[in-house]
């Protein structure tokens, strides 16, 4: 019984030492906010860069869209860790001093970019043909129909699949810790060894889940909301 | 009515790969005529009918639509097009665009007119296919005759030369293929010349000036309705007409 | 071109790594092998339970798969692998990596299976009850198979993001093929290794994503 109580405060002690969590919420809330700053950025720039992309290739010139493929087809491979290292540690070798956090965005915004260019495109050959026939035939010219007909279809079709892939890859940013970015994974680690209690990892997990639950939600509620169907 | 046709196809021909679908033919449209084109399924009546807006490219011969030959390189297709309607049997509307949208989009992005002016003309429009308090509607919230005439106005706001129909009624329910044959009986009564893909054969009884018999890519027997319909020159017309006119 | 060689595509430093590479491969496919069915029959049993009779069973497991997708894979396996001492739980790398995917792919697999199954019509189970077969046995032999085939894209592609995120195993020292990659650039100070592991990386997992892209446009355009 006494043991039992000993083992426990033990844990207590361990794991949520206010005094340790005291001292290192600051650099938790540090983290936290780097972690939301990064990952807006390469939702942002991943997103309209993959738009880009896959405009680009409905135009299906040869060349374009087979750079394109090929770009989609090694990011998709790829695992991020290995291309963030690869930035991070090969490119000064060749003159170019990338820092950890460059390394981390460039890395999670070309992979958005990737993902999100296949699943545009998706969008725009699951558009129905009939809908660039009636627009192509009251005059509109490619691009036209594109920007006006068939991307806001295409877009609104896209919805959930690519509000899932940008939560996964926003999520990525911890991998960001691995270079030195001080996000919220980094500082937690780093508290922890400093502090030898795990403590700060416990603020590190609680930083995550306020951060990522409502996001998660919200991505269980656009895949309800946009199950769109055409009549 | 002109003599020198609006719209002349001459020797028209279509392969999809070693599938030829148009073999070659040769029709005349004159302004203010309604010419019916009717013939069994995949005997290439949509392809020709696509073939007069370019969205089908033609391997051979030509289609000269009110002096130039539209299957020029040289030619600004979107130009063009304007002046040629186009009504699809699955309506095609852009299901993201309330009615009035539907209309004003090419209005503003092809004819470059200011919001406003486009969507006065997409309500006139819509006034004229008898769906002025539907403006608002999107296409989901429409009957699938009032998509068809939402589909009509589109074309019309354009002010169009010529309106193409590619079987118009078919994807309608029986009690809904009279208000869009209403609509089409008005343009003619208007005087707008149109080519019509449909096995209406009342309406054409009624409404065409000539019924053209199309069979595996070749036009086979062309004349006015009562000719057509009551006595067919052709074994393959009268088999035809035989088994849908009753 | 000459700096670009010597620093990303080395022949020397290939021809050095190339054993410690190949081990890490090696390494890399059993990871893979033990993880991916893992993380397949946790979500099952994930998407299963969320399908009970019982409420509070199926709020349950929302509550797990909403907990488990909100952390980064990274976050779960460091905290699993440098927390758990703490609690006096002394855990060996590869352990802690198969717990840490256990956790974080049978959420994901788990959402990929209840779409799966919810795209299946209740006329199926019905008509498979009408005809004797017990609950289990609809599930088996009539929902399930049918479910499989209507996600089949979705999961092919939480596969291929499962198999690549065994590459975070080497920041908990296990040495697969990225950490093999790493230990032999910090001894080199050559970008080479890296090169080669991401080429093997490639050579395996690109012929996934190219299959991934067929079945996936097909899947779009059904819809
Ligand atoms: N895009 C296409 N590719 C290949 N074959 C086609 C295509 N469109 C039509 N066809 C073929 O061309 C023939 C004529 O089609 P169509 O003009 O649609 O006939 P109709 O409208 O008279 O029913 C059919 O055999 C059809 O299968
Ligand atoms: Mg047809």
């Amino acid at each position: 019984m006494n043991a039992d109580i000993t083992q426990w405060d033990r844990f207590l002690a361990s794991f949520f030492d206010l005094a340790v969590m005291q001292k290192y919420l600051p650099d938790i809330v540090d983290g936290f906010l780097l972690t939301c700053h990064l990952a807006i950025l390469i939702v942002i720039s991943g997103l309209v860069l993959g738009l880009i992309l896959a405009v680009i290739r409905a135009y299906e010139f040869w060349l374009t869209s087979w750079l394109i493929v090929v770009f989609a087809d090694v990011m998709r491979a790829l695992p991020p860790l290995v291309f963030i290292l690869l930035l991070y540690f090969g490119l000064p070798g060749v003159g170019l001093n990338l820092s950890g956090y460059a390394a981390t965005y460039v890395t999670l915004t070309l992979v958005l970019a990737a993902f999100s260019e296949e699943i545009f495109r998706a969008g725009i050959l699951a558009t129905p043909k009939g809908q660039w026939e009636a627009a192509r035939s009251t005059g509109l010219g490619f691009g036209q129909s594109l920007a006006y007909v068939i991307m806001p279809q295409a877009i609104r079709m896209t919805v959930p699949p690519l509000t899932n892939r940008t939560i996964a890859i926003a999520k990525n940013t911890a991998l960001g810790t691995v270079v030195g970015v001080g996000e919220i994974l980094n500082q937690a680690t780093t508290g922890q060894s400093f502090s030898g209690n795990a403590s700060p990892l416990v603020l590190g997990a609680l930083a995550y889940l306020i951060l990522f639950i409502p996001v998660v939600v919200f991505g269980r509620w656009v895949e309800t909301r946009f199950a769109w169907r055409r009549t | 009515m002109s003599d020198t046709p609006i719209l002349d196809v001459q020797g028209l021909r279509k392969s999809y790969g070693k599938l030829e679908v148009l073999k070659g033919v040769d029709l005349a449209v004159r302004e203010r005529e309604l010419v019916f084109i009717i013939g069994p399924s995949g005997s290439g009546k949509s392809t020709l009918l696509r073939c007069c807006n370019r969205l089908e490219e033609s391997n051979g011969g030509a289609v000269i639509f009110d002096g130039t030959d539209i299957t020029a390189k040289s030619t600004n297709i979107n130009a063009v097009r304007q002046k040629i309607g186009m009504v699809f049997q699955s309506f095609n509307l852009y299901p993201h665009m309330s009615a009035e949208g539907n209309v004003a989009l090419a209005l503003r992005k092809v004819l470059k007119r200011p919001k406003a002016e486009a969507l006065e003309r997409a309500r006139a429009a819509l006034d004229r296919v008898g769906l002025s308090d539907k403006a608002e509607n999107y296409p989901n919230q429409l009957s699938g005759g009032q998509q068809q005439r939402v589909a009509i106005a589109r074309a019309l706001a354009l002010e169009p030369k010529m309106v193409l129909f590619d079987e118009p009624t078919s994807a309608l329910d029986p009690e809904l293929v009279g208000s869009v044959l209403e609509v089409m009986r008005d343009l003619r009564t208007a005087g707008m010349t149109m080519l019509v893909v449909s096995h209406e054969m009342r309406f054409a009884r009624e409404a065409a000036d000539r019924v053209v018999f199309m069979d595996e890519g070749h036009i086979v027997e062309e004349g006015p309705p009562e000719q057509v319909f009551g006595d067919p020159q052709m074994p393959r017309t009268r088999d035809f007409v035989s088994r849908i006119d009753h | 071109m000459e700096f670009i060689l010597q620093n990303f595509f080395n022949w020397d430093i290939v021809t050095q790594a190339w054993p410690l590479l190949l081990r890490g491969f090696g390494m890399t496919l059993i990871l893979m092998a033990a993880v991916i069915p893992v993380g397949c029959i946790g979500g099952l049993t994930v998407a299963l339970l969320g399908q009970s009779r019982f409420r509070a069973v199926r709020w349950l497991t929302i509550i797990y798969v909403d907990f488990f997708r909100a952390f980064p894979p990274l976050v779960l396996l460091i905290f699993i692998y440098a927390g758990l001492p703490f609690a006096g739980i002394d855990l060996p790398a590869i352990v802690s990596v198969c717990l840490a995917f256990l956790l974080n792919s049978s959420a994901y697999y788990g959402e990929v299976f209840r779409a799966g199954i919810e795209s299946v019509g209740t006329g199926q189970a019905e008509a498979a009850r009408s005809t004797g077969l017990s609950g289990f046995q609809t599930t088996t032999y009539v929902v399930l198979p049918q479910a499989i085939r209507n996600v089949l894209p979705d999961l092919v592609s939480n596969t291929l993001e499962v198999a690549k995120l065994t590459s975070l195993a080497s920041v908990v020292a296990l040495p697969e093929l990225l950490y093999s990659a790493d230990m032999a650039r910090s001894v080199t100070f050559n970008a080479t290794p890296i090169v080669m592991a991401a080429v093997l990386y490639l050579v395996l997992l690109w012929p996934l994503v190219r299959l991934l892209s067929r079945i996936e446009h097909r899947s779009m355009g059904s819809r």
